[in-house]
């Protein structure tokens, strides 16, 4: 029974207006900066502002830390939980899937009122923005990561290794991390651009970053708001265009977003 | 009991067994395979449960230091605080339902709706770049379309001579972010419920076919019951999605819009309550709701499981 696709096309069409007149709009807003003509000057002037700069070097840091320490964190983890500890999966998962169930501004206050002030004003310190990032990016990080090592039955190809001789070192270097790569980028890359575009935590925690710099300037001018928009969203995309391109062929992951 | 090589592991020292310590021998296979797992855990508990447990201890603190119910007992009595909530809830409960229904007929446009698989590809790609964006830029994507200079305006100006923000519409209220948020909640229906359509087994329909029955019959008595679990559990992932959502509210409003997530925000800058226990009790009220929202989604996709595999 084949039907005629027509409500389907009308579906799509509808979908596709709603996605792309805002995206068309921001580009055009900000190309108007000069009156009656499309040019460049907003991203000009965008680009000219040294905080600019300072506030996207701040972020670019942030993401760096946070990918670290989320790595850290959950790629032994994962490992360990796979290979030795099953049974702990559920509890594991769980803690993973928390940042869902604690949103960055209840985070937010609940870090503030627990390290923010004496005897433990660790805010003068980057660390609570970290930990927040590191929290957010759990549920990407842990997921990307254990779907990777469930799809390559990681305890055969671990257990074969001993077997021939392995030190556990050995096993990490060969035979555990070229498997993870396509997880690893996947988890890195969705980090980086939760974090780049984070607004919630930099914004409640008072330090520099690159999303409330865009919320700064959208309060000052008009025209460069959007140009640094764009350019956030070309941001994102690349990030997220990135993993859809490294995972083509893995099995599909949906990825519920992060910086709200 | 031996449990050498076993995969399982010690949960913890076995102190019950009325064996005399120094009756085992120093190698044992006491297993400390647990220990693997102890540095996420610490981060874990310090920085999400500690913080979780302080917002819960601290709803109960009166002025003073005294021990009260009435924190929370304001969410219900305080106008302010009840509105606060009843818009966020409100908010949340359109675009979830907005974007569910959107997002499903798109998702069902391209999987099984006979479009050609270039479009389908293109449309799930576009999903999960579009279902990450959101935040400030979005607010402002927002703005540039159909705020006072937005394109769509001024079209529209162009088209039928009205200035639709001289005219008395505003985009800076609850429909205008009702929009907004819809733009990163029907990407994610797409999302989601492209494999649970693509999980509808050609044999269900043919089956039903040769019983004689209709389309109509098919979705009422098939399709709709098999995927009603992950419709349902969806619909409530994007009412949480929508519910704790901070950045784009405050971009897009500022504080006209009297969210939740905003009071909190603010409440987090100046104690703006006036009353240090009744954001906490706020801050409980948000985590409560997303546990019961993850909790239905969990319930929704272990019935959903059934049948998709």
């Amino acid at each position: 029974m084949k039907r005629s696709p027509v409500w389907s096309w009308i579906w799509l069409l509808i979908g596709v207006f709603y996605f792309f007149i805002p995206l068309v709009s921001t580009l055009e807003f900000s190309l108007r900066m000069i009156k009656g003509r499309y040019t460049f000057e907003a991203y000009r002037v965008a680009f000219e502002d040294p905080y600019f700069y300072l506030n996207f070097g701040y972020s670019m840091l942030w993401a760096v830390l946070t990918i670290v320490i989320s790595l850290l964190l959950v790629v032994p983890t994962a490992f360990w939980v796979q290979l030795k500890l099953p049974k702990w999966r559920p509890y594991v998962e769980f803690v993973t899937l928390m940042p869902f169930v604690v949103p960055a501004v209840v985070l937010t206050f609940g870090l503030l009122r627990l390290y923010g002030r004496p005897p433990l004003s660790m805010n003068s310190t980057p660390v609570l923005l970290i930990a927040g990032y590191a929290v957010l990016s759990l549920p990407y990080m842990y997921r990307s990561v254990d779907a990777g090592l469930r799809a390559v039955d990681i305890r055969t190809l671990t257990e074969a290794a001993q077997s021939l001789g392995a030190d556990w070192g050995t096993i990490l270097k060969d035979v555990v991390f070229p498997n993870l790569r396509v997880a690893l980028l996947s988890g890195i890359f969705l980090t980086f651009a939760i974090v780049m575009g984070e607004f919630t935590f930099a914004s409640l925690l008072a330090k520099p970053a690159f999303g409330p710099y865009i919320e700064l300037i959208g309060a000052q001018r008009a025209y460069t708001p959007q140009a640094v928009s764009v350019v956030s969203f070309l941001i994102t995309w690349g990030s997220i265009m990135l993993i859809q391109w490294i995972g083509r062929g893995a099995r599909g992951q949906v990825q519920v977003g992060g910086a709200r | 009991m031996a449990v050498e090589r076993s995969p399982r592991a010690d949960t913890g020292p076995r102190q019950d067994q009325g064996d005399a310590p120094s009756a085992r021998p120093p190698r044992k296979p006491f297993s400390w395979t647990w220990v693997g797992v102890v540095p996420f855990l610490i981060f874990a508990l310090l920085f999400l449960f500690l913080p979780s447990a302080s917002i819960f201890i601290r709803s109960f603190e009166g002025p003073g230091g005294t021990v009260t119910l009435q924190n929370l007992l304001d969410i219900f009595q305080k106008s302010d605080i009840r509105n606060a909530y009843k818009l966020s809830l409100e908010i949340s409960a359109t675009t979830a339902l907005g974007g569910a229904f959107f997002g499903f007929l798109l998702a069902y446009a391209v999987t099984i709706g006979g479009l050609p698989r270039a479009v389908r590809n293109f449309m799930l790609t576009f999903s999960g770049v579009a279902s990450n964006f959101a935040g400030v830029p979005l607010a402002f994507a927002f703005v540039a379309t159909m705020g006072n200079a937005g394109l769509v305006t001024r079209l529209i100006e162009a088209a039928v001579g009205v200035d639709i923000h001289e005219a008395g519409f505003s985009i800076y209220n609850f429909w205008g972010l009702s929009i907004v948020y819809m733009y990163f909640q029907f990407p994610l229906m797409v999302l989601i419920m492209a494999p649970a359509l693509d999980g509808l087994r050609r044999e269900w329909r043919e089956a039903c076919e040769n019983l004689g029955g209709s389309t109509a019959h098919y979705w009422r008595h098939i399709a709709l019951p098999i995927l009603a679990p992950t419709l349902l559990g969806t619909t409530i992932l994007l009412f949480g999605n929508a519910f704790g959502a901070y950045a784009t509210a405050y971009a897009f409003t500022g504080s006209f819009l009297n969210l939740v997530p905003i009071v909190i925000g603010a409440q987090i800058q100046g104690d703006v309550l006036y009353n240090p226990g009744l954001g906490n009790a706020m801050a409980l009220g948000m985590i409560i709701i997303m546990a019961l929202v993850m909790l239905i989604y969990g319930w929704s996709q272990r019935r959903a499981a059934r049948w998709m595999r």
